[in-house]
């Protein structure tokens, strides 16, 4: 038998993805794993270097007295961030795209565009416009209030220790439903309408459709839009630096994973810049960020049942 | 431009045998200066070196450090570079950004305190041109003032009498700040009223030698001042940042505006009604007042520059009284640092540069050597004064947080 030639051609078209992949992702994220393992060094007369130190950046972040607290709270505030998107934005995503997916409502051309225009607007303009929104001096927030009475309930949202986080997660789920919505809605036009017909005819009704019919055959529809949120997420940072800028203020009350990287990364304020603690710090993320994506390989993708339909 | 542009090549090219040429850039955190940079500043350095391009490169207040010191890592940075006084810029210089300047013509033309924020420790080298001070205080609505019949308080229990007056008539906030960026909090709060309360260089020397702490005293005691500010501060002032407190001021809003003199420039050229400034009234009782007069900003040179001696003749020049009365007045509530005479135009800048003659100068508590460990002192007191204002903790309890936080790392503090 002949032996088959190297098939030359996989090569040559995988190289331009691998090679600029690999240039402008897998080996900064390298080197920014390198860095985390060295401290910088004082030599006589002044001359900064670097010095290895293995782990530990990693164990005086997770332990100093100064470091730990900061990432904790980072870490928790993440947490939140990340559970007000699970529990708000795809839930809210999810009925959307059933709507829409309906043929009874009118008009859905429209509503899809208009409830995904704000994922392509710039996280700058939307932070920027919903600020000036809530602002209590120029804000419309209490007007809005006032119409239904209520105007007695607004509040300085952002400027808030307890309400800060939880409006800047609800403006960013507010910017970003569009995309589980997008997704969902890809899948639910995927079913065949004859299940549904099917169903109808049993005698499901619509609740009983959704759940029974649609909302099993979306399952690996609903992993990749949590694990994308999840990813999303814990890498988020822009609209936490646009309104409340790199101090995460009140009180870094609105701190998450990516704005205290930025904050020790580059220094803020007086503070001088810290580039292997920055590292560690991008380290963490990493990490956090893998086991996430981990958990879902393997504790979900793994278990679905693929359904030919 | 063209035309402009076939010009400054015959210049360049007439000028190259007389004098200097090249193109400098100035980094800067001072972008509401832009305008007087362009047009006034510049121009005139230019009347006198007509062949060096100077260019005026602003960066927002908050990010200043943060993308110099990228810029300067990468090589990247301006030929002049905008110091912040003491340690963000005596660490430029340790890193070799910044060169020295002990043999710059002019430099004998500053007083030691003056060049006290940008020297090394033990004296031997300085390294930024020193350009100007800030002072804190309030200005004041005229306006507000006559139509309330309010006039200067004396006392600082007059002072919040005043601000009670403007809170009861219920036509204007009585005191027109926000939090939402937390130094206004500790830049125009703590440290404008508080040299009164820890008698300016005597506490600030005492914290530095660890004679006193920031619980005790006069330190205490500020804090204590600062939060009965609270049922004064404009509606929403917590999520109210530096920028609209500012416009909330000069649209008439409030009555009294804790100040930097660094605001005076910008109300003047937005605020329709006249105004007025009072500087920090000290407790009742008290004889003598204390103001914060902050040596704030100066001008070094970059290192890495390839313009090294185009950048030397602007930083000479910097020290000339030409300058110094260039500067002052076309930034009105910047005061100059050398010793030369200048007449100040502007009324509000002359009032408060006229405290000096009344009260004694300190600079800011956190900023000389407390500021070199972490947590960072002047960051501590950003977030705390800003947490006192906003209600989240006492006065008690900001004090004892920053405390805490300079005994872990400052020896003088750590005390037996």
């Amino acid at each position: 038998m002949r032996r088959r030639p190297f098939p030359v051609h996989i090569l040559v078209f995988l190289a331009p993805a691998v090679l600029l992949y690999t240039a402008f992702m897998i080996y900064p994220l390298l080197d920014s794993l390198r860095l985390s393992l060295f401290a910088p060094t004082v030599e006589e007369g002044g001359a900064r270097g670097l010095a290895f130190v293995g782990l530990q950046n990693y164990r005086t972040l997770l332990s100093h007295p100064q470091w730990a607290p900061q990432l904790l709270n980072a870490l928790s505030n993440n947490v939140l961030f990340f559970a007000i998107h699970m529990l708000v934005q795809n839930p809210v995503g999810l009925s959307l795209a059933v709507l829409l997916s309906s043929k009874l409502v009118r008009g859905r051309a429209v509503y899809r565009t208009l409830i995904f225009t704000p994922t392509v607007l710039s996280v700058v303009l939307i932070g920027f416009i919903w600020r000036l929104i809530l602002s209590p001096l120029w804000g419309i927030s209490g007007d809005v209030l006032g119409l239904f009475g209520l105007e007695h309930l607004n509040q300085p949202w952002l400027g808030q220790e307890s309400t800060a986080l939880v409006t800047l997660s609800l403006v960013s789920v507010w910017q970003n439903v569009g995309i589980p919505m997008m997704l969902f809605l890809a899948a639910l036009v995927g079913i065949p309408d004859e299940l549904l017909e099917a169903a109808r005819v049993d005698g499901a009704t619509a609740w009983g459709v959704f759940w029974r019919v649609q909302f099993p055959l979306i399952l690996p529809t609903v992993g990749i839009v949590s694990v994308l949120t999840f990813v999303g997420n814990f890498n988020a940072f822009d609209l936490i630096y646009t309104t409340q800028r790199a101090i995460a203020g009140p009180n870094f009350s609105t701190d998450i994973m990516g704005t205290l990287f930025f904050r020790t990364f580059f220094g803020f304020q007086l503070q001088p810049g810290n580039p292997t603690m920055g590292a560690t710090i991008a380290g963490v993320m990493l990490l956090v960020i893998l086991s996430g994506v981990l958990v879902y390989l393997f504790g979900y993708q793994r278990r679905l049942q693929r359904i030919e339909l | 431009m063209k035309l402009r542009l076939g010009l400054v090549l015959c210049s360049t090219l007439l000028g190259a045998a007389l004098a200097q040429s090249g193109s400098l850039t100035i980094e800067s955190w001072r972008n509401d200066d832009l305008t007087v940079w362009q047009e006034t500043i510049i121009p005139a350095f230019n009347a006198r070196y007509p062949d060096i391009q100077v260019t005026f490169a602003p960066s927002a207040p908050a990010e200043y450090n943060a993308v110099l010191n990228s810029k300067l890592e990468a090589g990247s940075a301006g030929d002049l570079i905008t110091c912040r006084p003491f340690d963000v810029s005596l660490d430029l210089f340790q890193r070799g950004h910044l060169a020295p300047l002990n043999d710059l013509p002019g430099m004998e033309n500053f007083s030691d305190v003056a060049k006290s924020a940008w020297i090394t420790d033990d004296g031997s080298d300085v390294f930024c041109v020193p350009m100007a001070s800030v002072i804190h205080g309030f200005i004041y609505n005229q306006d507000i003032f006559a139509e309330l019949g309010l006039s200067e308080p004396q006392t600082y229990e007059e002072f919040l009498s005043l601000l009670q007056t403007v809170r009861e008539s219920g036509a204007y906030e009585p005191l027109i700040m926000g939090t939402a960026d937390q130094w206004e909090a500790a830049t125009m709060g703590y440290q404008n009223i508080g040299p009164n309360y820890w008698r300016g260089e005597e506490g600030r020397r005492g914290l530095i030698d660890g004679t006193i702490g920031y619980d005790e005293g006069g330190f205490l005691a500020a804090f204590e001042a600062l939060a009965a500010w609270r049922p004064f501060l404009m509606n929403g002032y917590q999520a109210t940042t530096y920028p609209d407190a500012q416009a909330a001021f000069t649209l008439g809003m409030g009555a009294v505006y804790p100040a930097g003199s660094w605001d005076i420039s910008v109300f003047n050229q937005q605020a329709p009604f006249p105004m007025g400034a009072f500087r920090p009234p000290p407790p009742e009782g008290q004889e003598d007042c204390f103001i914060s007069d902050h040596t704030d900003i100066g001008m070094g040179l970059n290192a890495a520059s390839p313009n090294q001696e185009a950048a030397r003749l602007f930083l000479e020049w910097m020290t000339t009284p030409e300058f110094a009365e260039l500067y002052a007045n076309a930034l009105p509530g910047f005061f100059p640092l050398s010793n030369h005479e200048v007449t100040l135009q502007d009324p509000l800048a002359q009032e408060f540069v006229s405290w000096r003659g009344e009260c004694a100068s300190t600079i800011r508590s956190s900023y000389q050597i407390l500021s070199r460990g972490e947590p960072n002192n002047e960051n501590q007191l950003w977030n705390v004064s800003a947490r006192l204002l906003n209600g989240e903790i006492t006065p008690q309890e900001a004090a004892q947080t920053v405390q805490a936080g300079l005994e872990a790392w400052y020896e003088p503090q750590q005390g037996e």
